[in-house]
């Protein structure tokens, strides 16, 4: 099975990072298979940023992104810009401290879009007072809400990616993610 | 124990240049291909190499045919507007048989166009970029794994053949990560030096072949120019004859291994109907878009050629021999599709799928042509 | 000829070379004489030097010499030199070239090469006109001199390339001229020591297409006019610019020291590998 992702945010807040994660639990320890591609050039700088993620049982030829099974919004700029093809009864995980599900209310009922919500900024802030791990929070998020990578191999994925000595934090960061949906 | 990656393309070309032995690259920054200097720059040190930042593309490519001669296996990496700067200097590798290695992350083109956006527009000028007649080499991959693996085989080709070879790449291969495996027997070919004798000809007319190449500084005293030279090295500018044998043997060093050098790769093609050619990223959509097409009954086939230089004519006929049509799928508006024309014109209809504008064709839109034309 | 009349110098030579293609009255021959008694002054093995060059008439002269040349493209020779020179820091790495190579093709390069402070030694051969493609002007025409491209005239400022190269960065720069043969092999020996990049500009007379085009049709007329022209550096600072239009400045545009490319690229190696940079791993399997 393939499954599309993207991570939407602005300049800053690590959605390469986490996508890079996820393709690297997926094909490093999970024993799927994944490509990542993100958007270069003026949009990456400010604005929007986005990163996108294909994993898959087999092995994935056409590389990109069509249709994501499942969108991340981290910013309501990205919420707006990138939903627009997000798949008939897709997921869609925001968090409710900087986006406004309200605005995009008109796409989800159009196309039947499941909504989390996942308040990572304000779990980053809160729980390990370093806001800008609200990515890695994010990252626990989806891997609890979508199962499309295991949460053993998400934390090897972490460690393997993240700068030396931070590796505890981010955990931690992880594993307040993973509890914050049901 | 064979190590997993979860890497970019342009870091993996890196990774193979060293694995290849590289310790010498030059470069200047360009997009998409910055990332394979700057992970040198990190990597090379670590490994006793030397990377240097040069004042532009000219001066790289000048720069690693120094290192080649200074004894260290060297590369450069660039896009579109630094190969075309560096075409000068790549016609004087060939003509002074200097093996180097040269990266080009192709992107929207000509002039500086599409900085961030992939395409396939240099291929022409990875053929005949430079003035006058050679023969070039050129391996274009097709996923992150391969950006690896075909950097080492150039430096492998390099040393083998002592030419210029080309990593024609694409900013898709270049920017997106993927898994890559990389075995700890991996296949290197070291540069041969020559016995020390008073007969040693740096230049020697050897039939389909080179002469083993010293460094400088080995004791041999060799004289490397651009000019029409005769075996010693010599300048012999006004001889039509030194000047035919020596061309013709770097011509023909490459031409008369090509059955070494050449690799396609072909899946469902004995019975197609419709056969889809391509090299590069757009490979990775007429796969998936063949493989759609068989699971729906279609008899079509693929070709994926893996050096476009010297073009694999002979395999390509041959795996297309049964084809009524085919179709070429490159990111540009014809260059190998007269390659393929001039191979398969006889036995088959060969098409075009120009793609431009910077996006990789999407698996739907070549069935669309499969369609269109196996429905003719 | 007997033994003992033969020029000491040809043992560094390709005799089966010879003849040269160098016209009568060329200063080349006077230059490669300087620059091999330089090299013997410095105590300096011949065997270790490597030569690069690049297109033009002055580029030709690593070919006569029985030496490691690299004869490369128009203007690009430092951007080999450095190269060759990065990959083996061992190699003694000189470069001839002439003011079209150097100031105007190459005249990137060799401000480059000089900002780096890159361990080479450049003689640059300034006969202020394109010899090899037939008179034309070239950046350091003289304004007013004529080339078959300057028919009414060169309109153009000249460089000034032994100060230009001082300001580039680099660690030694000199100009002298071919009737100061003396001074000449000095500058040349204190470029081959000086651990960093060296440039020497020697002015000299090409008879053949300057002097025809600019009514000093002889050798020794051209030596005459430079001769006259010459003013020595402190007698130059005490001019004005006025008075120093149309001169030939000698003597030495900078003599420091600086941190050199190739050894900082060696301390980096040495900081992340344990070792300088590997030498010859070309040949290498096992690396």
């Amino acid at each position: 099975m393939r499954t599309e992702i993207r991570i939407g945010g602005f300049g800053g807040q690590g959605v390469i990072l986490a996508g890079i994660i996820l393709g690297k639990s997926a094909c490093l320890f999970d024993g799927k298979e994944a490509v990542q591609t993100q958007s270069y050039g003026p949009e990456a700088r400010g604005g929007a940023s986005k990163c996108e993620v294909v994993i898959s049982d087999s092995e994935v030829d056409y590389p990109k992104v069509l249709n994501p099974d499942i969108f991340i919004a981290m910013s309501n700029e990205a919420l707006i810009k990138y939903i627009v093809d997000l798949k008939d009864n897709g997921t869609l995980i925001v968090d409710p401290g900087t986006t406004d599900v309200e605005d995009v209310r008109e796409f989800i009922d159009e196309h039947n879009i499941s909504v989390y919500e996942a308040p990572a900024t304000k779990t980053a802030t809160d729980e390990i007072g370093l806001k800008i791990v609200a990515n890695i929070v994010m990252v626990g998020a989806i891997t609890k809400i979508t199962r499309v990578i295991s949460k053993e191999a998400a934390i090897k994925a972490i460690e393997a990616s993240v700068p030396k000595g931070t590796e505890e934090k981010n955990i931690k960061a992880f594993e307040a993610g993973y509890a914050l949906v049901e | 124990m064979a190590e997993e990656f979860f890497i970019q393309g342009n870091e993996a070309c890196a990774k193979g240049a060293i694995a290849a032995g590289c310790r010498f690259f030059a470069g200047y920054p360009i997009t998409p291909s910055t990332e394979i200097a700057e992970t040198l720059a990190r990597e090379l040190p670590k490994v006793g190499g030397s990377f240097v930042q040069m004042e532009d593309e000219i001066g790289s490519a000048g720069a690693i045919i120094g290192g080649s001669w200074g004894g260290a296996k060297s590369m450069t990496a660039t896009s579109g507007p630094g190969i075309s700067l560096m075409q000068e200097n790549i016609g004087y590798a060939f003509m002074s048989e200097t093996p180097i290695v040269i990266v080009d992350v192709q992107r929207g083109s000509p002039s500086t166009a599409q900085p961030t956006m992939a395409a396939q527009g240099d291929m022409m000028q990875a053929r005949w970029g430079s003035h006058g007649d050679y023969e070039p080499i050129a391996l274009s991959p097709s996923s992150v794994q391969e950006f690896f693996d075909f950097t080492i085989k150039a430096f492998n080709l390099a040393e083998e053949y002592r030419v210029p070879v080309f990593v024609m790449a694409d900013e898709v291969i270049g920017h997106m990560r993927e898994k890559i495996v990389v075995e700890d027997d991996i296949e290197i070919v070291a540069r041969k030096r020559p016995e020390k004798s008073d007969n040693y000809l740096p230049f020697e007319n050897i039939e389909n072949g080179t002469t083993p190449m010293p460094a400088f500084g080995d004791g041999f005293n060799i004289h490397v120019t651009g000019l029409t030279h005769d075996e010693r090295g010599y300048p012999d500018t006004n001889n039509p004859e030194t000047h035919d044998k020596l061309i013709q043997r770097i011509c023909d060093k490459v031409l008369n291994n090509k059955d070494k050098i050449c690799s396609i790769k072909s899946k469902d093609c004995e019975d197609a109907d419709v056969v889809v050619v391509s090299y590069g990223g757009p490979v990775r959509s007429v796969v998936e878009a063949v493989a759609k097409a068989r699971a729906d009954g279609k008899k079509v086939g693929y070709v994926k050629i893996d050096t476009p230089w010297p073009f694999p004519d002979e395999q390509v006929k041959q795996a297309c021999a049964n084809a009524k049509d085919i179709i070429v799928v490159e990111m540009n508006l014809g260059q190998m599709y007269y390659e393929v024309d001039r191979a398969c014109k006889r036995d088959a209809n060969v098409h075009l799928m120009g793609v431009i504008g910077g996006l990789l064709p999407t698996p739907d839109e070549i069935l669309e042509q499969i369609d269109r034309i196996g429905g003719n | 000829m007997s033994e003992s009349k033969q020029n000491r110098f040809l043992q560094y030579m390709r005799e089966d070379r010879l003849p040269h293609i160098f016209c009568p009255g060329c200063g080349n021959g006077a230059i490669i004489n300087a620059f091999l008694a330089a090299m013997e002054k410095a105590g300096m093995d011949f065997d270790n030097i490597a030569m690069v060059s690049g297109i033009g008439c002055s580029s030709r002269i690593p070919g006569y010499l029985d030496c490691d040349s690299l004869h490369t493209t128009h203007g690009r020779a430092l951007s080999f030199a450095t190269g060759l020179k990065t990959a083996n820091k061992d190699l003694d790495v000189v470069v001839f070239t002439g003011d079209g190579d150097a100031a105007s093709i190459g005249g990137n390069h060799l401000i480059h090469a000089a900002r780096r402070n890159i361990n080479l030694t450049v003689i640059c051969i300034n006969n202020n006109i394109y010899g090899m493609t037939g008179g034309q002007i070239s950046p350091t025409s003289p304004k007013g001199s004529f080339g078959t491209t300057a028919p009414y005239g060169n309109q153009d400022t000249p460089f000034k390339l032994a100060e230009l190269v001082a300001a580039a960065g680099a660690t030694y720069s000199a100009r002298w001229t071919t009737v100061q043969i003396e001074n000449l092999v000095l500058a040349i020996k204190e470029g081959l020591e000086n651990p960093g990049f060296s440039f020497i500009e020697v002015a000299t007379q090409c008879p053949t297409y300057f002097g025809r085009k600019n009514k000093l049709k002889t050798p020794t007329a051209m030596a005459a006019v430079m001769k006259a022209n010459t003013v020595f550096k402190s007698a130059a600072d005490r001019m004005s610019a006025r008075e120093l239009e149309g001169k030939i400045v000698v003597g030495e545009f900078a003599n420091t020291t600086k941190d050199e490319f190739t050894e900082n690229i060696d301390k980096i190696s040495v900081e992340k590998s344990g070792k300088k940079t590997v030498i010859n791993s070309a040949y290498e399997t096992e690396l």
